[in-house]
This record gives structure tokens, sequence and C-alpha cells, in this order.
């Protein structure tokens, strides 16, 4: 286990180094000079060039790459020209909010997702499973911002249930934080529900065709426990894969749904900015994303050893 | 054999429905198994011995079609609530599939798959459980049988993970044990380990057993009777001596005649029985064996011969011109 895990870590680093050459490439490659961006149009000449110098702009192109990846590593991601603030801090800053919504929604697309896929698994070809596999189907055809104004419309307009929008931080106020997520996280799970049914579906419906699973019913088993026990963990090796891939896109942040509902996350500092061109911090916002993404496909590969102990002992 | 013994299957049944149309799997099939008996079920590859053992099972595809009745101690088996049939499963019916590597589940210890059947049907603590389960273990030849219990399947050979397969089987002192081609997937050197294992197990238990083979040779010095099945249905059924004494059937002869043989001389090509088994989902009008039979006569290709008695109420065949009869009415 030792080995893989170790092995595992190997073939991180040349993933994590194309994704800060990656990174690195978006400022240098956007048209315009950085200078004048910062400076606005008024700049003179000799103030765009002595800025160009103190930015190290005037140096070769891998030069600057190598300085920027030592700056990196020793945990200077730079700082907004615009706000001073630094990229860490702007990202810790929105981080908790970015993860908690993608905690959220997570937790409540399985929460959704895996008991349906089972029942259906288990009646497949029945009427319910059918029903389901449709509704899943016009779900997933449902774009998150129809949903969102869906459940603002419902929840917080006509019900009065909910806030539309805003944030309390958790720490301040753990019940009014969580009536703020509420409909986001909905949001969220109400698109990535379908995709979890879907995909659990159809490997449990092949594991029940199984010869373990003949023989664990010729012994008798509760249908539960052949269903949980037997089916279910051998079956969930793509839905941890689709899980993973949610969660490291969501740490990134719900561009879409944390502006419908003001939430300060990643996604709104990522789109700001975008909108602002404030590379430093756009520049650090991806690469820590990126890595983010990178570390939890790496986390994914390790489930799978928990899950399926030939791969744990180099078999398959 | 007066009474009907501990299972008989009367006039079971099988169709699929296949997109060729329906395949009747097991044609209108009676069986006994008496306790403490062992019946061999031989026939080649599609000839039904596994929907018969998935039809006693009640472990057939949803979408086949199961008519009859499998008497088991009394009860009818298709009849039984679902609750009632899952605390017979297991605990007084139990069965070894073919294939060892497919039947143990891959991400569950081999502990947690004895320890499970066992505690299902026996009100046993964890740690009875897993001293009862090291003893099935150390009954099926597993050396190391405590360690054993925290691996996976696929840490253990074909011939071992058989064992296993056998050590689930036994662990509730099932009374018939349904043992499907049980070393066919396994290498020829340990074929004979684990048939006699079976043996074994099924004489010092004193249980019935159902041994499905393809091969007319592992029967033969193992079980009380044979049913020999071909294209779905028994063409000859026997007391194990008599049948190997008096074969009446052509195809029985057939399948002995394709065995190979110790005292034949190297290099003596088998004679294999030509052709292939009719098309179950176009069933023949007359004996299904008869494209293949080298007795056959026109009758045989028009008409179906019904289940005959022979000298004995116990040996019966299908045939219209069985071995060895005309030839003694002659003498």
């Amino acid at each position: 286990m030792a080995l893989f895990v170790a092995r595992r870590l190997f073939y991180l680093l040349p993933v994590l180094i194309a994704v800060s050459l990656l990174t690195f490439s978006i400022a240098s490659l956007l048209p315009g000079d950085l200078a004048y961006t910062i400076l606005g149009d008024q700049a003179t000449p000799e103030n765009v060039a002595a800025l160009r110098r103190d930015m190290g702009l005037d140096q070769p192109i891998w030069w600057r790459y190598l300085s920027w990846l030592g700056n990196v590593l020793q945990g200077d991601f730079g700082r907004s020209f615009r706000t001073g603030q630094t990229v860490l801090q702007a990202v810790v800053e929105r981080l908790p909010v970015s993860i908690e919504l993608m905690l959220l929604a997570q937790v409540g697309a399985l929460a959704i997702g895996v008991p349906l896929a089972i029942v259906c698994a288990s009646r497949s070809g029945g009427p319910f499973d059918r029903f389901m596999t449709g509704s899943a189907f016009g779900m997933l055809s449902v774009p998150t911002f129809l949903s969102a104004i869906l459940l603002i419309y419902l929840f917080a307009v006509e019900l009065r249930w909910l806030p539309a929008t805003g944030y309390v931080p958790f720490t301040e106020d753990p019940a009014a934080n969580l009536r703020f997520m509420v409909l986001p996280a909905l949001t969220l799970a109400l698109a990535e529900w379908p995709g979890i049914m879907r995909v659990l579906r159809s490997d449990m419906i092949a594991t029940l065709q199984e010869d373990y699973i003949s023989l664990a019913k010729a012994k008798g088993l509760k249908a539960s426990r052949i269903l949980f026990v037997h089916a279910l963990k051998p079956s969930s090796l793509t839905l941890v894969t689709i899980t993973g891939i949610n969660i490291g896109r969501l740490i990134g942040g719900a561009v879409i749904v944390e502006t419908i509902f003001a939430l300060p996350g990643i996604g709104r500092l990522l789109i700001g900015s975008i909108l602002t061109r404030d590379l430093i911090i756009l520049q650090g916002v991806v690469l820590l994303v990126g890595a983010g993404f990178v570390i939890m496909n790496f986390i994914v590969d390790l489930l799978y050893a928990v899950l399926d102990p030939r791969i744990r002992h180099g078999h398959a | 054999m007066t009474d009907n013994g501990l299972l008989s299957v009367e006039d079971v049944q099988v169709d699929l429905p296949t997109p060729r149309g329906n395949l009747r799997a097991v044609d209108r099939v009676n069986l006994r198994v008496g306790a403490g008996q062992t019946l061999g079920v031989v026939g080649e590859s599609g000839c039904g011995k596994t929907m018969l053992s998935r039809a006693i099972l009640q472990l057939l595809p949803k979408k086949a079609k199961l008519s009859g009745r499998v008497m088991f101690d009394g009860q009818d088996l298709l009849q039984l609530a679902p609750e009632k049939l899952r605390k017979l499963r297991g605990r007084s019916l139990a069965v070894v599939f073919q294939d060892p590597m497919t039947s143990l589940n891959p991400v569950l210890t081999i502990g947690t798959q004895l320890i499970e059947t066992l505690q299902e049907h026996l009100e046993l603590d964890d740690a009875s459980a897993t001293r009862r389960s090291v003893e099935l273990l150390a009954a099926v030849g597993i050396p190391a049988p405590e360690q054993r219990l925290a691996q996976y399947p696929h840490q253990l050979s074909g011939g071992m993970r058989q064992r296993v397969a056998i050590a689930i089987a036994l662990s509730c002192e099932p009374r018939l044990l349904i043992a499907d081609e049980p070393t066919t997937a396994l290498d020829v050197t340990i074929q004979a380990q684990i048939l006699d294992l079976l043996a074994r197990e099924q004489r010092r238990r004193h249980m019935a057993m159902i041994l499905i083979t393809h091969d007319l040779g592992v029967v033969a010095g193992r079980t009380d009777d044979v049913a020999v099945m071909y294209a779905g249905r028994v063409v000859e059924r026997a007391p194990t001596p008599a049948l190997f004494k008096k074969m009446r059937m052509p195809y029985t002869e057939a399948l002995l005649a394709a065995l190979p043989r110790l005292d034949t001389a190297p290099h003596t090509p088998l004679p294999a029985i030509s052709g292939r088994p009719p098309d179950p989902t176009r069933p023949l009008q007359g004996c299904s064996f008869s494209p293949r039979c080298r007795y056959a006569a026109a009758g045989c290709h028009t008409e179906k011969p019904a289940l005959t008695q022979a000298e004995s109420p116990e040996h019966v065949y299908a045939c219209f011109h069985p071995i060895g009869i005309h030839a003694e009415a002659g003498a």
C-alpha cells in the first residue's frame, strides 16, 4: 500500500508542473502588456518601462517562469495590483465558502442519486426504473441557472422559507449560514444527482448479473445485504470517479451559482479577476484550483484501492 | 425407493424467451434424490443441466418461465414464499458453482463471505462464527486457515477458491448440495482432489448431492444414480452400476465412447459424437438425438420416444432402438 501511494505521488509531479506551465502562460500569452493594463490609458512610455523593469517583464519568458515558480514554491503567489491583497489572502478568504457549498452539494446529490440508483438497479426494467431514468435524463438537460431561478421563485418568493441571496460566515451564525446555503447547494445537487444515479445504476445492473451475486442469493442472504454489501462496493468505482471530478470542479467555485446567489466564493473571485483583468489573482487562483483538482484525482485513485483489493495488491 | 426422497423434481420445464424465439432449456424433467444419496446429471454443454440446477435453486434469470414441481422435504420450492425460500437456501440447500474465479465476491474477504452465511442461518456470535470458519476451511483442506480469513479471493489459486466455495456451501450442514460442474474450471491435476473432497464430505455429513458434469467418468465411481440429459430432456436414468453395465440409450454409449481410456493404444483418435446438438429454439419433431445417432431408423425422425422402463423400474431410457434389447430378444 505504501509503495502504491508513493508511485501515485510520483506520477503527480509532472502533472503539477504542466499545470503550473499552463497557468503561467495565461498571463504571458494574453494579448496586451501587463504594465499597460496596470497603469491604464494615461501611462507614459517612461512609466511603463519602469514598471516592466520592476516586475521583471523585460526578462526572457523562461526566466520569468522559473522565478515565478520559485516564489510559488515559497508560498508567494503574488499580490493583486488593484487591491494590494495577496493571492493567498484572497483565496483563503473565499475558499471556505466554495468548499462548504461543494460539500453540501455533493452530500445532497449522493443522498438523492445513490438510493435511487440502488432501487432502480434492483428493479431494472420495471415501471419505477423507467420513470426514474426518464426523469434523470430530463434533469440532466436543465441548466443550473434555470433550476436556481425556479428554486428562488418557489422557496424565496412564493413560500418565503429561505433567503434568495446573501451570505453569513458559518463561524458567525451557523444556522443563518446554512439557511443561505440551502438553495445554492440544492441547485448544484439537482444538476449532479442524475449523473450519479445513471452511472451507479448501470454499474450495479452489471454487477447484479455476476456469479457471486447468484451465490449470495443461494447462501440465503437478505436482499438488503446482497445490495449494500455484495453489489454496492464493486459497483462504485465509476461513482467515485465522477464524484471526485465533481468535487475537483467545485473547488474552483461554482461560477454561475455563486453569482446568482451572491456567494463570496472562489467562482466570484475568478469572474471578478477576469472582468478587472487582475491577472496576478487570476493566475494564482487558477494554479491553486488546478492543483486542488489534481490532488482530488489522486485521492480518487487511492479510494479505488480502498474499494478494490485487487488494485491494492497490484493485480488488476 | 418407496418414498419420494429428499428432493423430487416433477415435470420441471424451463422456457427462456430469446430474440430467436422460445428456448426450451429444460423439457419435463423428473428426478429424485434420496437423503444421503448422490445423483449424477451428465450431458454436454447446452443440454440444460445448469438450467435444471438453477431451477431447483430458484436462481433462474428473471425472464425465464418455470413450471412443474420441485418438492424438497415435502414442500414445493416453486410455491414457497420468498422469505421461507431464503431461509432454506444456504441452510438446507447449498450450491457450488462451476467457476470459483467468479463465484466469490472479489471485494470481500474469505472470512466475511464464510461468516455472513453462518450468522445468517445459525445464531452464532462473532467469535464462534470465526472459530467455525477456521474449522470449515481446515476441513476442506486449506492450509493456514486462520490467515485465509483476512485474505481476498484473488490471493488464492483456483483450486483453493473452489475449496473455499465448498466450505461456504457446507457451512450450515445442508441436507442437499448441488455441485454444478465443480471441477470444470480447474486444472486437471486438482479435479480429482476436489471430487474426492466432495464425496468424502457428502458421506461424512450424510447429505444428498447432485453432481452435475459433462464427464461420465466423473460420475462413475462417485454416484448412486445417473441421469443423462440431452437437449433439455432426461434420455436415460439408472442406478450407476446398472447404467455402466447395460446402457440402453445410444447417446449414453456415444458419451462414454468419447472418453479417453487408459487401455486404448496411443494416438488412437477419440470417437467424437458427430454433428451438433439441435438448436433449442427449433425443437425437432422426432428424437432430438436422431440426426446424430448411428442406430436411427425412419420412425426416430418423426416421433419422440417416451421414457421406457428397462429390466428394473429404476432404469429408464428414451429410445426406440435401445442398445442390447433386440439382440437379447433375438437370442
